[in-house]
């Protein structure tokens, strides 16, 4: 099979490939290393490559399936966000902190994928601990679009987004905080979904901000993104805030009609601020779902505004307790020269954490200190209940809420750089559904000036499934999915 | 509010970080605009509302109290900078 076809097969497309013994997983896992080793460096779209490994996985996931002995994922291939963990695999979570840190143990993503038969690539870029929306604050230098080299993906999870629409990989594992995997899948024309916080095991996930933090994946159809989730989601005794809830079939339910599906478009999203071409691509995608029988109404979010201050309240606090942990005495990056213990932390957090990270540490330390906790902290928890029941409101007349993913298409690499608003303001779609524990999921609905933009829908808690469906009954209709930047032809 | 100087070399110190002079009058700056930008919060009206502590409001799950990790001390320890018979080294804290 030639690598052309290869590269641009989705995973369900691969799986029956290799079932009817078209090819086998060597050569597809072969075919893809090829690639990132040709267009990944353009890309800086990883960190590690796991050649050698990947191969020996694939010639024996090539051994199981000749003797008959299949899993969901045998010998597909993937990438993990440089925040898993991964047993032997260095994981730098984009940070100098952690350049050398060799994690013992996988993550309960990785662990689950890799028992279903997944193999693991290599590992991608993300912005340092995945405090950005650019992928600009990487320790190990930004990401490039692949639509545009000079633009930035997205981020947090801006590498894995670029290598999968960049078609190094059918599909990445990302992490969503505020929009960490929804932004970029919307500014590089793929699939992205962040599930129900306590949906996907946080165990072994670097930790940001506890609270939103959720893992979840990229791919090219909302198909493969079913298929990945099924295999990823559900109940895990290591992570205190899993949830024991049964895990639908994702895959078996997907082509359930979407006749009579409430969707609620939210009148705020479509305040100033919003591109116009942007709001026309997300309003055409509405008519396709409205052809299909769903019902589009229109609903409030007044105080969805809010969110994005009251995000960065929450996420900084959590934050400055998280990376209290990165002190330089167990793993990771320890300074030189000191004379003393305190001079010793001082030294190896202020070498060792990059601009980004250290304004969201202090950020944090200020809203928690005393004199401003109640100002600060316990005001934008407050707020968080107001924005969370809002949502409860919504979700009383409809199903799901579309809208847009974000403001505009791909920005310039450095063009908000200085301006820490700005690029937060980038994610004031998204971070509602963290603030609320929400499932998202973002889609290719259009072009902006010949990029991506995406189509954003929002379920109810453990809603996965109609997020699913409705994806994927609209790239049943319409081909935005399936377009390649001409580079990675 | 904007922040000062002073200020932001406190929060550096409570966050054991240390700030070259060359970054701090840029975090003064940024960090300046953060609060100003997070302080309209404090014009929304939030009178009788609980503070959301958890997004699905879930309480702490228990579990019983057995081992269940095996002890990989020589592995975990592979990542450590300076170690002596299995402990590891920092700087002298008692004279």
């Amino acid at each position: 099979m030639p690598i052309k076809e290869l590269q641009n097969m989705t995973l369900c497309a691969l799986k029956q490939g290799m079932k009817e013994k078209a090819f086998k997983s060597t050569e597809i896992t072969e075919a893809l290393l090829s690639r990132i080793s040709d267009l990944g460096p353009s890309l800086n779209a990883f960190i590690t490559v796991t050649a050698e490994q990947a191969l020996k996985e694939a010639q024996e996931a090539d051994k199981l399936i000749a003797a008959g002995k299949d899993k969901p994922l045998m010998g597909l291939p993937i990438a993990h966000k440089d925040l898993f963990c991964t047993d032997g695999v260095l994981t730098s979570c984009g940070s100098k902190m952690l350049h050398n840190f060799i994690p013992p143990y996988n993550a309960s993503v990785v662990k689950r994928l890799k028992s279903s038969g997944i193999i693991m690539l290599g590992k991608t870029n993300m912005d340092e601990f995945a405090m950005g929306s650019s992928n600009e604050t990487s320790y190990y230098g930004a990401v490039n679009n692949p639509w545009n080299m000079d633009l930035s993906p997205g981020g947090s999870s801006g590498g894995s987004a670029a290598a999968v629409a960049a078609r190094l990989v059918p599909a990445a594992t990302g992490t969503d905080t505020g929009g960490s995997i929804r932004q970029p899948a919307a500014l590089t024309g793929i699939t992205g979904i962040k599930p129900t916080y306590g949906r996907v095991s946080r165990y072994g996930m670097i930790a940001f901000a506890s609270s939103l933090d959720q893992g979840g994946v990229f791919t090219r159809s909302v198909e493969d993104a079913a298929l990945l989730l099924g295999e990823m989601a559900g109940f895990d005794e290591n992570d205190s805030t899993s949830v024991d809830v049964p895990v639908p079939n994702y895959i078996g339910t997907i082509n359930k009609s979407i006749k009579g599906l409430k969707i609620g478009l939210v009148r705020q999203h479509f305040d100033a601020g919003l591109d116009e071409d942007n709001a026309k691509a997300v309003k055409e995608a509405l008519e396709v779902l409205k052809e299909q029988g769903a019902e589009i109404i229109d609903i409030d979010l007044p105080n969805i505004e809010l969110s994005v201050p009251t995000y960065y309240v929450v996420a900084s606090a959590e934050c400055s307790s998280n990376l209290s942990r990165y002190d330089g005495v167990r793993f990771g990056y320890r300074a030189e020269n000191y004379k003393d213990l305190n001079e010793f932390y001082c030294k190896t957090r202020g070498e060792g954490f990059g601009a980004e990270v250290k304004r969201r540490i202090m950020t944090g330390t200020y809203v928690l200190s005393a004199g401003y906790y109640d100002a600060y902290y316990l005001k934008a928890q407050k707020v968080r209940q107001l924005i969370s029941q809002d949502f409860k409101k919504a979700f009383e007349k409809v199903d799901l809420i579309a809208g847009p993913t974000t403001p505009s298409p791909a920005f310039a690499l450095g063009a908000k750089m200085d301006d820490p608003i700005e690029m937060y303001l980038n994610d004031i779609y998204t971070i509602g559904a963290n603030l609320a524990g929400l499932p998202g999921m973002s889609i290719p609905c259009g072009f902006v000036n010949n990029l991506p933009v995406g189509l954003q829908l929002v379920g109810k808690h453990f809603g996965e499934e109609s997020l699913l469906q409705c994806g994927h009954h609209y790239q049943q209709e319409t081909n935005w999915h399936l377009q390649v930047p001409e580079q990675f032809k | 509010m904007s922040l000062n100087k002073d200020q932001i070399k406190y929060l550096a110190v409570l966050s054991r970080m240390n700030l070259q002079d060359s970054e701090t009058n840029d975090v003064v700056d940024k960090l300046s605009r953060i609060v100003e930008f997070v302080d309209q919060l404090q014009a929304v009206s939030t009178e009788g509302i609980e503070p959301m502590a958890h997004p699905l409001e879930q309480s702490q799950r228990l579990r019983v109290d057995k081992v269940t990790e095996i002890n990989d001390r020589e592995k975990i320890q592979l990542n450590a900078n300076d170690i002596n018979k299995g402990m590891y080294l920092v700087p002298k804290v008692i004279d």
